[in-house]
């Protein structure tokens, strides 16, 4: 087990540059989760640490020393591809055991790793199959258990679970935690899907055209994201960005969206923004949990508005409410039972106590804590 | 004013409405049809071939019903393998396939796993090029390649035209290119992460062939090794042109200089030897072919 570092890591195909000059650094027995839209380099950027694609400059160290110009198998790492890449001409337990038999480790160490990682991922009565006669499922188990057997340093999972259907995909995820949480083994996870990153993630890496946007927890991200594309990017469905911009109104702060629709902003959230031009072309950014049916005893900072919903969505535990405010699609959540239909006017409310505000230009998160 | 008569039933439309499974009838009676055409077509000379063969001289040159044997005998086949020159001309045929279906695999193989998963530079037109090489017909190659094998004798005193070796030198610029090339597609064919996964579980490259794309590939180097064997097998120019005593003959040539003596031909045991001549071709398609068919590839990612 160890670190994983990486400095100014930069990856040009020709002309195009994937990764540009990424700094990362990985603690020993950390979950990291790369996650982005694809073409956003995290692929590129695990693979440079697998050691599968050069680097064009920067470093890469893993526990410490810089790995750039070795080989794969030298640098002590374990890899699950997105397809498996299960050899089919063996056996799960020929699978499992073909990297320590490459290495010559003895009959008995093998047959006792192999046993155990079997056991630990539930697939004992498996390990004499050849994987066609396995499932999408019981495969990725062993691909896992592939890489568990080798004991590396780091596990590198490229979008593990993508080529699976929902319900076994949400199973795995949990799996792949509770084998993380056995072995303890530093993880570098890509994926592109931000539900997996948050559920599997110690920290989070978003990633967007080669650079890394945010690193941080996954509740840091969700709460206190950085920049438009990580506001965006994670939560489901996505944050709602309105035009907006701030005016004063005697001692107070307003934030004003459309001619009609004003609101006061929260003691709290005046403060923060207090310096902001009142000329800038603002975003105002709301998460549709944030918006949600009119409550009788409404705290402070919560602010009614009128809406005429274009679209519902009842999803069961929550109905998800569309309505276009100048122009811009809106999406809120209200308790099923708060009477939303499609084409009905309806009294909403807005918690600017979770609001955020954006550059418009930019796209930075203004007035962070 | 004329008047007008409405069909009730609308007008009549000219379309025949046919259910899937009638067009799929359809079609099977037709394949059918023209797959027992095919099938008369390409089995009828080896069943005029083994009915010849059975027949005596006597009954060949008799103006009987050629479709029939009225007095079979297995004297022709006696002949011949008792006969040690034919036996000789089988022998060098078998020896020289063998020959060149390794040296071909032992070329072929890593060459298109070169040129299938090192990515070098030329390595798309090198790929290309071999390819183009097999289309150089042999029938243009042989005299340069006679000329140059003389050239060879005369420096350096080693004599290799009238030699039955040199023709495993020869068949590999035939079979060489055609296997590499249908390699290259069986090793292009296997997914990439498998040699990644092999390469991390730390593989070297030759380990990544041998353990991994061989197996792997097994069909492909299957059909290979079949191609390469029935070319060298049948292969009738070359040996023509480079071999000419008897002892250095293989069989196709062998048994058209010795059992053709002028005007003479003797009907019964050149059908007789061309038929025991087609079999070791037939003997390895049957025993192969299952491994042929089988999708090995089956299991190793998704679908």
């Amino acid at each position: 087990m160890a670190e994983v570092n990486l400095r100014k890591v930069v990856k040009r195909y020709d002309d195009v540059e994937a990764v540009r000059g990424i700094d990362l650094d990985i603690s020993d027995h950390e979950f990291i989760v790369l996650v982005g839209p694809s073409g956003c380099g995290k692929s590129t950027t695990l693979r440079m640490i697998a050691g599968l694609e050069d680097i064009t400059d920067g470093d890469i160290m893993i526990g410490g020393d810089v790995v750039n110009d070795v080989p794969p198998k030298d640098r002590d790492i374990a890899m699950v591809f997105q397809n498996y890449a299960l050899y089919p001409h063996m056996t799960v337990a020929e699978n499992m055991s073909f990297g320590l038999r490459l290495k010559h480790y003895p009959k008995a160490e093998i047959k006792a790793r192999v046993t155990e990682a079997a056991r630990l991922l539930d697939i004992t009565d498996l390990i004499d199959r050849k994987p066609k006669q396995l499932s999408g499922g019981q495969r990725q188990r062993v691909a896992m258990g592939r890489a568990i057997v080798r004991n590396p340093k780091v596990f590198l999972f490229d979008e593990p679970l993508s080529n699976l259907d929902a319900k076994l995909r949400v199973q795995m995820r949990i799996e792949i935690k509770k084998v993380h949480q056995k072995v303890r083994t530093t993880t570098v996870y890509v994926t592109h899907d931000q539900v997996e990153a948050m559920t599997l993630a110690d920290r989070v890496v978003v990633m967007n055209k080669g650079r890394i946007e945010q690193i941080g927890a996954p509740n840091e991200l969700y709460h206190n994201p950085a920049t438009r594309f990580v506001a965006g990017f994670i939560g489901s469905p996505a944050m709602n960005f309105l035009p907006c911009r701030l005016e004063e109104v005697g001692d107070k702060l307003n934030i004003r969206l459309t001619d009609r629709i004003a609101f006061p902003l929260p003691p709290r959230r005046a403060a923060q923004y207090k310096a902001i031009p009142r000329t800038d072309r603002l975003l105002l950014g709301i998460r549709p949990e944030h918006i949600a049916e009119v409550r009788p005893h409404a705290e402070a900072g919560i602010e009614p508005f009128d809406a005429v919903l274009d679209v519902t969505e009842p999803m069961g535990m929550e109905t998800l409410v569309y309505f276009t405010l100048e122009g811009a699609q809106v999406c809120g959540r209200v308790n099923p039972n708060a009477g939303a239909r499609d084409g009905a006017p309806m009294r909403l409310a807005v918690d600017l106590n979770n609001m955020h505000l954006l550059d418009e230009t930019s796209g930075v998160v203004l007035g962070r804590v | 004013m004329s008047s007008l008569t409405i069909d009730k039933a609308g007008p009549r439309r000219n379309v025949k409405y046919g259910s899937m499974s009638r067009d799929r009838a359809w079609a099977l009676r037709w394949s059918y049809v023209f797959l027992t055409i095919f099938a008369i077509f390409s089995l009828l000379p080896p069943v005029y071939m083994l009915i010849t063969s059975l027949k005596s001289s006597a009954e060949i040159s008799a103006a009987t019903n050629p479709w029939w044997v009225f007095h079979p005998t297995l004297s022709n086949y006696m002949q011949l393998l008792s006969s040690n020159q034919f036996l000789r001309f089988f022998w060098n045929s078998a020896v020289i396939a063998v020959l060149v279906v390794i040296i071909t695999m032992l070329i072929s193989i890593p060459a298109a796993f070169a040129l299938a998963r090192m990515k070098f530079w030329g390595s798309a037109v090198l790929a290309t090029g071999v390819f183009l090489t097999y289309l150089i017909p042999d029938s243009l190659l042989f005299i340069p390649l006679f000329k140059m094998f003389a050239m060879f004798g005369d420096w350096t005193g080693i004599q290799l035209i009238n030699r039955w070796y040199v023709l495993v030198l020869i068949y590999p610029t035939l079979t060489v290119p055609f296997c590499t090339w249908i390699m290259i597609g069986y090793f292009a064919s296997i997914p990439k992460e498998l040699d990644e996964a092999a390469i991390i579980d730390g593989a070297s490259w030759f380990q990544t062939l041998t353990r991994i794309f061989i197996p792997v590939a097994l069909p492909g180097l299957i059909a290979a090794t079949i191609f390469a064997f029935t070319v060298s097998w049948a292969q009738f120019l070359y040996p023509l042109v480079f071999t000419t005593s008897t002892d250095q003959l293989v069989m196709p040539v062998g048994i058209i200089t010795s059992l053709v003596k002028g005007d003479v031909f003797n009907w019964g045991q050149i059908m007789t030897g061309a038929l025991l001549g087609a079999a070791p071709p037939l003997i390895i398609y049957a025993f192969l072919m299952d491994y042929y068919i089988a999708g090995l590839t089956a299991g190793a990612t998704k679908g």
